[in-house]
C-alpha cells in the first residue's frame, strides 16, 4: 500500500483547533498570561532588587540551619563562582522562573493529587493524562506554549509548569493512598469530619511523599527552564544556548556549571525541608 | 442484672456490588464460600443478634475471616451495615445522620487498634489528645485530660516523646490513653494486644482489668486467642463464617460448646486455668448443721442412712466448720463424755477458696483421701471437689 493512498489530515485538524482556541478563548489566554506574567516578573524583580550579598547570606544561612556547615561553605563557594563568572543576574533570573513555575505547578498539582486520592474516578481520568505528559519529550511543550502565548518568560513558565507538575500530582496521590487503613480508621473512629481527616491525618502522614514530589517538581522545573530559553525565557539557559550557537565551548560550560550549582543548591535545600521535624529534634 | 448497653439485631454485612443476590442465596441456606463463588460477594457478617451488657468485657472470638473486625466496625459504622440494627443505650446507630454519628464517635465510643495507629508526627501527649483535638477542645483543657489518661496507663513521663521512641507495649498504652482521654462509655478493641509479645500482652490484659475495676466501661474486645478471651472476658461470643454461633460465659462455653467448631478452640487449652474451684465443686456430700441440743449421733445416723463415709459440718449461716468421717464420729461417741464435732474433724482436710484456679487445687485434690471442701470468700460452704469430678472436667478438654 502506498502511503499516498491514505491521507489523514491530522495537521489540518490541529491547526483548526488552535485557530478556534485563539479566536474564542482569547480572554482566557490573556488572563492566564497576565497572571503568570505577574508572578514571574514580580518574583524576578524582587530577587534582583535584593542586594546580591544579602541573597547570598540568606542562602548560606538557610543551608547552615537546615543542612550543615559543610553545605553552607559549599553554598558560599558556589555563589562566589557564579558571581565570578558574571552570571549572577542570569542565575537569579533562572531561579525566579524555577520558583514561579514550581509555585504554580504545586498550586495545581497538589490539589489534583488530593482529589485523585479521594476519588477513584478522578484517578482513572488523571492517570493516563499524567502518563501522556511524562512520555512527551520536554521541548514538545514549547510549541503549543509559543503558539498560544508567544515568546518570552510567560510561555516558558507555562511549558515548565506543564512539564514539572506530574510528580507533584502522583506523589501527593500516592502519599495519601499509602496512609494505613487503620490510621484512617482511627481518625474516623475518633470523630473526624472528612475535612479533619484530610488535614489532621492524611496530609500530615503523606507529607514525606508530598515533599519528595515538591523536590522533583523543582528539579524538573530547573531542567525545563533551561530548555525554555529556546522560546526566549532567558536566564542561564540563554547562556548555554548562546554558547552552542556560537560554538563557544567556554561560555557553554560556564552556563552549564551555573545550572549544575543551582541544581545542587535547590535539591539539598528542598530535601532538607522534606525531612520531618521529628527526625531533626 | 446490668442493663443492655449495646444491642445487635439481625445485623448483616455483605461486601460487594449486589447484596440482594447474596441475601437470596443466604435464605436458601447456601454457605459463605458458595455465595462467593456464585456472586463474587463476600458475606462478612450474617444475622448477628446479641446483647452486650453495661460494664462487661464482651469478647468476640473466631478464626481469621470469621467477621470479628467487620462486626465491631459496624458498631461505630466504620463499616456500614447492609441490614439490621445496632442500638446503643436504646438509640439506633444505624439510623443516625453524619452529625449524630460523629457525636457518638466523639463521646460514647472510642477504639483501640491492633497496629496502634498512632500519628508519628505527634508527641505522645498530642496523640493521647487526638480525639479531644478533633472534638475542638481547647489546648490547655485537652492537655490536662490527656495527661490524666497517660497517667492511668503509666506513661506520664513519656508525654513529650514521639511514638517511634517507644516500645510496642508502650505505644499501645498510648493507643489506650487516646481512647481513655475521651472518657467513653464504650471501648472497642480490635485485637488490641495481638501485636504484643506474650509477657507484655498479659501485662496489658491485667491493666485493662484494673482499669475496669476503677470505672465500669463496656468493652467489646476482639481476639482470636482463647486464653486471652477466657482471661478477660465476662462473656464470649464465638463467630464462625460471619455468624455468631454461641454467646456465654467462659465456663458455659467450655462446658457446653454449641458445636464442633466451638469445641475445636479448646484443644490444647489448659482447662485448669479456665475453671475455678467453685466451678466444679458439687453439693453431693452430706451436710450437717451444728446446733446446740442436737446430738452428734444424729450425724452418725445420717451417714449410715446414706451409706456415706464423710459429712460436712456447717453452722447455721452455712459457714464451713469442718469435715467428719464415720470413723472419727464413732471414736467420739465411744470415747465417753459429751461428743463434740470439733473433736471429730478430720485434721488433714482443709477447705479451699472457690475462686482459686483449678490448677492450684489440682494437687490437693489428687493427694487427699477425701473430697476437698470449697468455701466462698465469707467462709460459707460452696461444695466439694471429688477426684472423679476433677478427672471428668480435665477430660472435657479432649
Ligand atoms: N472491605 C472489604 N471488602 C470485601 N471483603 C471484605 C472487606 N473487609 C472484610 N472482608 C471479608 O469479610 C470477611 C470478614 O472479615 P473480617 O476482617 O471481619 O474478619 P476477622 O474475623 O476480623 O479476621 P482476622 O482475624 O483476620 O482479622 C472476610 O472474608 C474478609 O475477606
Ligand atoms: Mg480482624
Amino acid at each position: 500500500m502506498d502511503s499516498e493512498d491514505i491521507n489523514l489530515p491530522i495537521a489540518e485538524y490541529v491547526e483548526a483547533g488552535v485557530d478556534w482556541v485563539q479566536t474564542n478563548l482569547t480572554g482566557l489566554l490573556d488572563g492566564i498570561s497576565a497572571a503568570i506574567g505577574f508572578i514571574v516578573d514580580n518574583l524576578e524583580d524582587f530577587l534582583l532588587w535584593l542586594p546580591d550579598w544579602l541573597l547570598a547570606v540568606v542562602v548560606v544561612a538557610i543551608g547552615f540551619w537546615r543542612v550543615n556547615w559543610r553545605f553552607a561553605i559549599f553554598a558560599a563557594v558556589a555563589m562566589f563562582l557564579v558571581f565570578g563568572m558574571n552570571l549572577w543576574e542570569e542565575t537569579v533570573s533562572t531561579l525566579a522562573l524555577v520558583l514561579a513555575s514550581s509555585i504554580v505547578a504545586l498550586a495545581i498539582g497538589v490539589p489534583v493529587g488530593i482529589a485523585m486520592a479521594r476519588r477513584d474516578v478522578v484517578e482513572m481520568i488523571v492517570r493516563p493524562i499524567l502518563d501522556f505528559m511524562q512520555t512527551m519529550p520536554p521541548f514538545v511543550y514549547l510549541i503549543p506554549a509559543a503558539i498560544f502565548f508567544g515568546l518570552g518568560k510567560v510561555p516558558g513558565t507555562i511549558a515548565t509548569v506543564v512539564f514539572a507538575m506530574p510528580p507533584a500530582v502522583r506523589l501527593t496521590n500516592l502519599g495519601i493512598r499509602q496512609v494505613s487503613k487503620e490510621q484512617v480508621e482511627a481518625g474516623l473512629a475518633f470523630g473526624c469530619t472528612a475535612r479533619q481527616l484530610l488535614y489532621k491525618v492524611q496530609l500530615p502522614l503523606a507529607m514525606p511523599s508530598i515533599m519528595a514530589g515538591v523536590n522533583q517538581t523543582i528539579m524538573l522545573s530547573l531542567s525545563m527552564v533551561v530548555i525554555a530559553s529556546m522560546i526566549g525565557a532567558g536566564g542561564l539557559g540563554n547562556t548555554v544556548l548562546t554558547g552552542i550557537q556560537r560554538l563557544n565551548v567556554g561560555l557553554g560550560f560556564e552556563g552549564g556549571l551555573g545550572v549544575v550549582l543551582l541544581a545542587i543548591l535547590l535539591d539539598r535545600l528542598t530535601q532538607s525541608f522534606g525531612q520531618s521535624r521529628k527526625g531533626r529534634k | 442484672m446490668a442493663e443492655d448497653k449495646i444491642v445487635l439485631e439481625n445485623l448483616y454485612k455483605i461486601f460487594g456490588p449486589n447484596p440482594d443476590d447474596a441475601f437470596e442465596l443466604l435464605e436458601k441456606g447456601h454457605s459463605k464460600d458458595e455465595i462467593f463463588e456464585k456472586t463474587g460477594t463476600t458475606v462478612g457478617v450474617r444475622d448477628a443478634t446479641c446483647t452486650i451488657k453495661q460494664g462487661e468485657i464482651f469478647v468476640v472470638m473466631g478464626l481469621s475471616g470469621s467477621g470479628k473486625s467487620t462486626l465491631v466496625r459496624m458498631l461505630n459504622r466504620l463499616i456500614e451495615p447492609t441490614r439490621g440494627r445496632v442500638l446503643v443505650d436504646g438509640d439506633d446507630v444505624t439510623a443516625m445522620d453524619r452529625k449524630d454519628l460523629i457525636n457518638l464517635r466523639r463521646h460514647d465510643m472510642a477504639m483501640v487498634f491492633q497496629s496502634f495507629a498512632l500519628m508519628p508526627h505527634k508527641t505522645v501527649l498530642d496523640n493521647a489528645g487526638f480525639g479531644l483535638e478533633v472534638a475542638g477542645i481547647e489546648k490547655s483543657k485537652r492537655d490536662e485530660r490527656s495527661m490524666k489518661a497517660l497517667e492511668q496507663v503509666g506513661l506520664k513521663a513519656n508525654a513529650e516523646s514521639f511514638p517511634s521512641e517507644l516500645s510496642g507495649g508502650m505505644q499501645q498504652r498510648v493507643g489506650l490513653a487516646r481512647a481513655l482521654a475521651m472518657d467513653p462509655s464504650i471501648l472497642l478493641m480490635d485485637e488490641a494486644f495481638s501485636a504484643l509479645d506474650p509477657l507484655i500482652r498479659t501485662e496489658m490484659q491485667d491493666e485493662l482489668l484494673a482499669l475496669q475495676e476503677q470505672s465500669q466501661r463496656t468493652v467489646v474486645f476482639i481476639s482470636h486467642d482463647l486464653d486471652e478471651a477466657m482471661r478477660i472476658g465476662d462473656r464470649i461470643a464465638i463467630m464462625e463464617g460471619g455468624a455468631i454461633v454461641q454467646v456465654g460465659t467462659p465456663e458455659e462455653i467450655v462446658t457446653n460448646p454449641a458445636n464442633d467448631y466451638v469445641k475445636s478452640f479448646f484443644y490444647g487449652v489448659d482447662v485448669s486455668q479456665v475453671f475455678n474451684a467453685g466451678d466444679i465443686a458439687d453439693r453431693k456430700q452430706v451436710t450437717v448443721v451444728e446446733r446446740p441440743g442436737v446430738s452428734v449421733r444424729a450425724a452418725f445416723e445420717r451417714l449410715r442412712e446414706h451409706s456415706r463415709e464423710i459429712a460436712i459440718v456447717t453452722d447455721k449461716s452455712r459457714k464451713y466448720l469442718g469435715m467428719v468421717s464415720a470413723e472419727t464420729l464413732t471414736d467420739q461417741i465411744k470415747g465417753g463424755g459429751e461428743p463434740k464435732y470439733s473433736e471429730a474433724f478430720l485434721k488433714e482436710v482443709e477447705a479451699v477458696q472457690s475462686d482459686m484456679s483449678l490448677s492450684d487445687v489440682l494437687s490437693r485434690v489428687a493427694a487427699s483421701r477425701y473430697p476437698v471442701p470449697v468455701v466462698d470468700s465469707e467462709g460459707r460452704y460452696v461444695g466439694a471437689i471429688t477426684k472423679t469430678a476433677l478427672l471428668q472436667t480435665l477430660d472435657k478438654a479432649g
